[in-house]
């Protein structure tokens, strides 16, 4: 027996087979990640520290010493603390980067747990001695300016003792990372170390308006009024973008070490080994 | 330079001493990581030979 089939019925038919033998089409996503694998590669983005590290370091040593030219010779000295005042100028920045530079270890913390990106462990294991040398110089600085203001170089007070506690914290993530052999096992555990010790940043930020402190309040970030005048602000601003550049320098160049290191296997990393004279 | 500069009112030690901390730590955070590179990649190199 045949079966009637109607001319309409059969053109359906056809173009619903067609339909279903097409690949499907693509969907747009809004935005395109690629940028940022290619980014993420290991000789991808050893190459664009590569060319942006001497950059940092150029205007960042420029910055800093304009800004330690303004800040010992042309800022007046203050009416109160005298020339004493002029440790604000290496105080501040480093003060200003320890906080900064936790805050990008936890976020590379973060991303290194949940996407298992080997550029980020790279940055927070290369991020970690450097944060900790200048949390080490802001406390340094500290006590310095705190025995002639506080007759004392050290206080047990809320916002000393989180910033030591942030020292620590530093130097949690570099034992922690030596501490193992597999630099993968290592990140993730100083990943999570960071992660957990973030808690920390709110409160040394916060700690002189939470607490009564020895401690000065703000005196730059503060929106709309600065608690310092324009001749004693330039120094201090310049001198804080000087650290930063000068930071990204050295954390660039120490995640170039880290991909070095953990790539030497590959064969960029042996062809820019055997490009490099012994001794050089 | 004048005494009144070095003598920082009487602050000096002070003043001084965090600025040269501040120096050191600077010149460090260029240096060490520069050092470390020369012996990752001679490192690299030195195994490469061996093979």
């Amino acid at each position: 027996m045949f079966a009637v089939v109607s001319a309409d019925a059969l053109r359906i038919r056809l173009q619903h087979d067609v339909l279903k033998s097409q690949p499907p089409r693509p969907q747009r996503l809004p935005m395109s990640w690629t940028w940022f694998h290619r980014l993420a590669s290991p000789p991808t983005f050893f190459g664009l520290a590569q060319r942006l590290a001497p950059w940092c370091a150029g205007f960042g040593g420029a910055l800093l010493l304009l800004a330690w030219f303004g800040g010992l010779v042309l800022a007046p000295a203050d009416y109160q603390q005298k020339d004493a005042f002029r440790i604000i100028y290496v105080h501040v920045p480093a003060a200003a980067l320890s906080l900064s530079l936790y805050m990008a270890m936890a976020v590379c913390g973060v991303v290194a747990l949940i996407w298992r990106m080997k550029l980020a462990e790279c940055v927070l294991v290369a991020i970690a001695p450097v944060g900790a040398s200048f949390t080490a110089l802001a406390l340094v600085t500290g006590m310095l300016w705190g025995k002639p203001m506080w007759g004392a170089y050290w206080v047990w007070d809320a916002r000393l003792t989180s910033e030591l506690v942030l020292l620590f914290l530093y130097l949690g993530v570099i034992g922690l990372n030596s501490a193992f052999e597999d630099p993968r096992t290592a990140a993730r555990a100083c990943a999570l170390l960071a992660i957990v010790g973030f808690v920390n940043v709110p409160i040394v930020h916060y700690s002189v308006v939470w607490w009564n402190s020895l401690h000065q309040g703000s005196t730059i970030l503060k929106l709309g009024k600065p608690n310092i005048s324009a001749d004693m602000a330039w120094p201090l601003y310049a001198g804080l973008l000087g650290s930063y550049l000068w930071s990204a320098h050295a954390v660039l160049r120490r995640t170039q070490n880290e991909l070095l290191l953990r790539e030497r296997n590959t064969r960029w990393v042996r062809e820019i080994a055997a490009a490099t004279e012994p001794g050089a | 330079m004048s005494a009144d500069f070095w003598n920082m009112s009487g602050y000096a030690v002070y003043v001084w001493g965090s600025f040269a901390a501040g120096l050191a730590v600077y010149l460090w955070n260029l240096i060490a990581p520069r050092l470390r590179r020369r012996a990752t990649l001679e490192a690299i190199a030195e195994a490469q030979g061996d093979e």
